[in-house]
């Protein structure tokens, strides 16, 4: 960090953090990231947000002439929200994790944190969402980090035309988590020449270094964590719905929800940590099985569905899910996603993809660009080891990597909210 | 008196015609391949991928699957158009506190059906725990508006007819989706219909003997229960929102029945 000549102001919030940080132990309650990861933080442990916000959910179809099969007729239009504060304001980009919606837990504790701290906030649904493929995606196919970006980025742009006329806003930042982290990253770069919003301040929240990496991590924890290998899977659904039924018969509502998990989790605590290795891994398949089905559908790539059927709103799809959630995400990265940028680009090989999907594509650019801020954890478990380190090299001072929290499971602890919310309120100048 | 049961149970006959209906409108789904199109196999074909001797947990027996995901999107525009603005209207004029009562107060009256179908499954000890709330919410928490028995230690035991058939052995039978009502199977249909038969004929109802009474307990039940329930149709976004519930749903019943 010495290396860089870093503006005073940077030198003073660093000092700050520091001392916030090293005033008290960091008490956040799992040590075990993969707790963590599943449990997030239980309400008992979490900052306490408003209740309410007022959120303002609308929609807009980047494409609105694609012709989108009648089985994802649901997903034309997409979905975000936004929260105007009374008079003029900053206003703040929220970009959602794998998987995730404009609405996901994790982007709701992020928008009431901000809201709270008087900025308009807009969220903006992952361009891994199934809505996300139908209604922005240009090319049907997620994954390419750069293209995914653009495509976010033209989403900003089109609902910033439409809140205009009702916003006043003084100035625009931007945050992802996650995928959604890696994202901004990238919107951020794409901004320096477009200067659509001339960001003032860029957080990335627990991003993967390379995408493919970590992917090849939550892939592996599917597989190698239910005993017997995936086909297994039943015998392990059963086992959960067994401690499920435990929770239930001491007292819980049957609600499929964090609380839900945390008291099951309390009441019969694992005494290893593959059955939470399986959730993670397990989560992660769902969400690339829904993102598959889509892409594969809309572009009619022929990967699970023959290319020449034509799926309607009521078809029966029960066996294309249970063929997707038997393959793996590199299966979609060798068998849809490469073909469809080699048919654009044939002299592509995996290996270049693997390194323009990486955050150190563009490692000059955030070295060197003090917009940026990076929240991590120490035992974050998409990384591979080296990479929460080659994050701390590229952001130095810029870093704030907390002990424990495993993958984004501390977003809603008080420490976190207040680093997260005091990136961009504490330099305001 | 007389009257007026007969028209409960011309209401009941109407539902279990409607359910009648339901079953003879199944149609098959499978999306059929049309005989004059050569079909492209795909680079993962089902055949290759699935094996006979795997059980697949998102299988559920669903032979009325055609009729089940048009009653899902009939239900998901029944909610949007109609059933949503009314609970949205209520969550509007209604301060929090009061929604806390009203749910409080519906609860109270549904402890009749907790009470026969813990009876009925001859769990003594949650009879009476279901008993002794009633008593002690319908006075100490004033006429069921408050909730003092499950600070005492006397927690809701929620049971109904459904559950009852299932701890006696009956199994899921079809999965069903209801018009309006959601994802359920052909047992926990017949619970249901026989709970509200039972309800309206030797329950609360029938003590009160008031139709106007009863049709507004109803009016207001339906829509306390809407607004506690934060499902919404197709709001996952996953293009297998319909096989995950149905699945979800199977599991939920199975912990449910397993207490």
């Amino acid at each position: 960090m010495s290396k860089q000549r870093l503006p005073v102001l940077w030198a003073l919030i660093c000092l700050l953090l520091f001392s916030v940080s090293s005033a008290g132990a960091y008490n956040y309650p799992f040590d075990d990231r993969y707790v963590a990861t599943v449990l997030s933080t239980p309400a008992e442990y979490a900052e306490v947000l408003p209740a309410e916000v007022p959120v303002k959910i609308e929609t807009i179809n980047m494409f609105p002439e694609r012709k989108v099969p009648g089985i994802l007729w649901n997903l034309e239009e997409m979905r975000y929200s936004y929260i105007k504060q009374d008079g003029p304001a900053p206003l703040i980009f929220l970009i959602a994790g794998t998987g995730a919606s404009f609405n996901s837990a994790k982007m709701q504790i992020m928008q009431k944190a901000f809201y709270r701290a008087g900025y308009h906030v807009v969220s903006i649904t992952s361009p891994t969402h199934p809505n996300f493929i139908v209604a922005a995606s240009t090319s049907g196919v997620p994954g390419y980090l750069e293209e995914d970006s653009a495509d976010l980025y033209r989403v900003m742009q089109t609902i910033w035309q439409k809140l205009e006329k009702k916003i006043e806003v003084t100035d625009f930042n931007l945050t992802g988590y996650s995928l959604g982290a890696a994202q901004s990253a990238f919107i951020a770069k794409i901004d320096e020449q477009e200067k659509a919003f001339n960001f003032r301040k860029v957080l990335l929240i627990n991003p993967p270094v390379s995408l493919y990496n970590s992917v090849l991590i939550l892939d592996e924890m599917l597989e190698h964590n239910i005993p017997g290998g995936v086909d297994n899977f039943s015998a392990f659904y059963n086992r959960l719905i067994a401690a499920f039924s435990d929770t239930y018969a001491h007292g819980q509502d049957v609600k499929f929800n964090d609380q839900f998990l945390y008291k099951t989790y309390e009441h019969r605590k694992p005494s290893s940590d593959e059955p939470l290795e399986a959730l993670i891994g397990l989560d992660f398949r769902i969400s690339s099985a829904n993102m598959v089905f889509t892409s594969d559908v809309l572009t009619k790539a022929g990967y699970v569905v023959p290319k020449n059927l034509v799926l309607k709103r009521h078809d029966r799809v029960t066996d294309y899910s249970k063929v997707l959630t038997r393959l793996s995400f590199l299966d979609y990265f060798r068998g849809l996603f490469m073909p469809h940028f080699q048919a654009k680009d044939p002299g592509l090989t995996e290996v270049d993809m693997i390194k323009r999907t990486s955050l150190r594509q563009i490692e000059d650019y955030l070295r060197n660009s003090s917009k940026f801020g990076l929240i991590h954890n120490e035992d974050d478990i998409i990384m591979l080891p080296g990479e929460v380190d080659y994050l701390r090299d590229v952001f130095g001072s810029r870093a704030q990597i907390f002990p424990h929290g495993g993958h984004c499971g501390n977003m809603g602890y008080p420490d976190n909210i207040a680093a997260m919310v005091g990136f961009f309120t504490n330099a305001k100048n | 008196m007389f009257n007026m049961t007969n028209y409960k149970l011309r209401a009941v006959i109407m539902a279990l015609d409607g359910l009648a209906l339901l079953f003879a409108c199944g149609c098959s789904v499978t999306p059929k391949p049309d005989p004059n199109i050569a079909y492209e196999a795909p680079r993962h074909k089902l055949e290759d991928t699935l094996k006979e001797s795997v059980k697949y947990e998102v299988d559920v027996y669903d032979p009325l699957e055609g009729f089940n995901r048009r009653a899902y999107t009939f239900n998901y525009y029944f909610d949007k158009f109609l059933f949503l603005p009314i609970v949205k209207t209520y969550e509007f004029i209604t301060p929090d506190y009061v929604e806390d009562r009203v749910s409080s107060f519906v609860d109270n009256v549904f402890e009749f059906n907790n009470f026969t179908n813990n009876l009925l499954q001859l769990k003594f000890k949650q009879t009476g725990i279901t008993l002794a709330r009633f008593v002690v919410n319908t006075t100490v928490g004033v006429a069921g508006l408050w909730d003092p028995a499950t600070h005492w230690s006397m927690p809701r035991q929620a049971e109904d007819f459904g559950q009852t058939l299932g701890h006696y052995g009956v199994g899921n039978g079809p999965y069903l989706v209801l018009p309006i009502f959601g994802p359920s199977n052909l047992r926990d249909t017949t619970g249901l219909v026989t709970d509200s038969v039972a309800f309206s004929l030797a329950g609360p109802p029938a003590w009160v003997d008031d139709d106007t009474t009863t049709l507004v307990f109803n009016g207001v039940a339906a829509v306390d229960k809407r607004h506690r329930q934060d499902f919404r149709y197709y709001r996952t976004g996953s293009p297998f929102e319909y096989d995950m519930i149905r699945m979800l749903y199977t599991a939920k019943r199975k912990i449910e029945i397993a207490k």
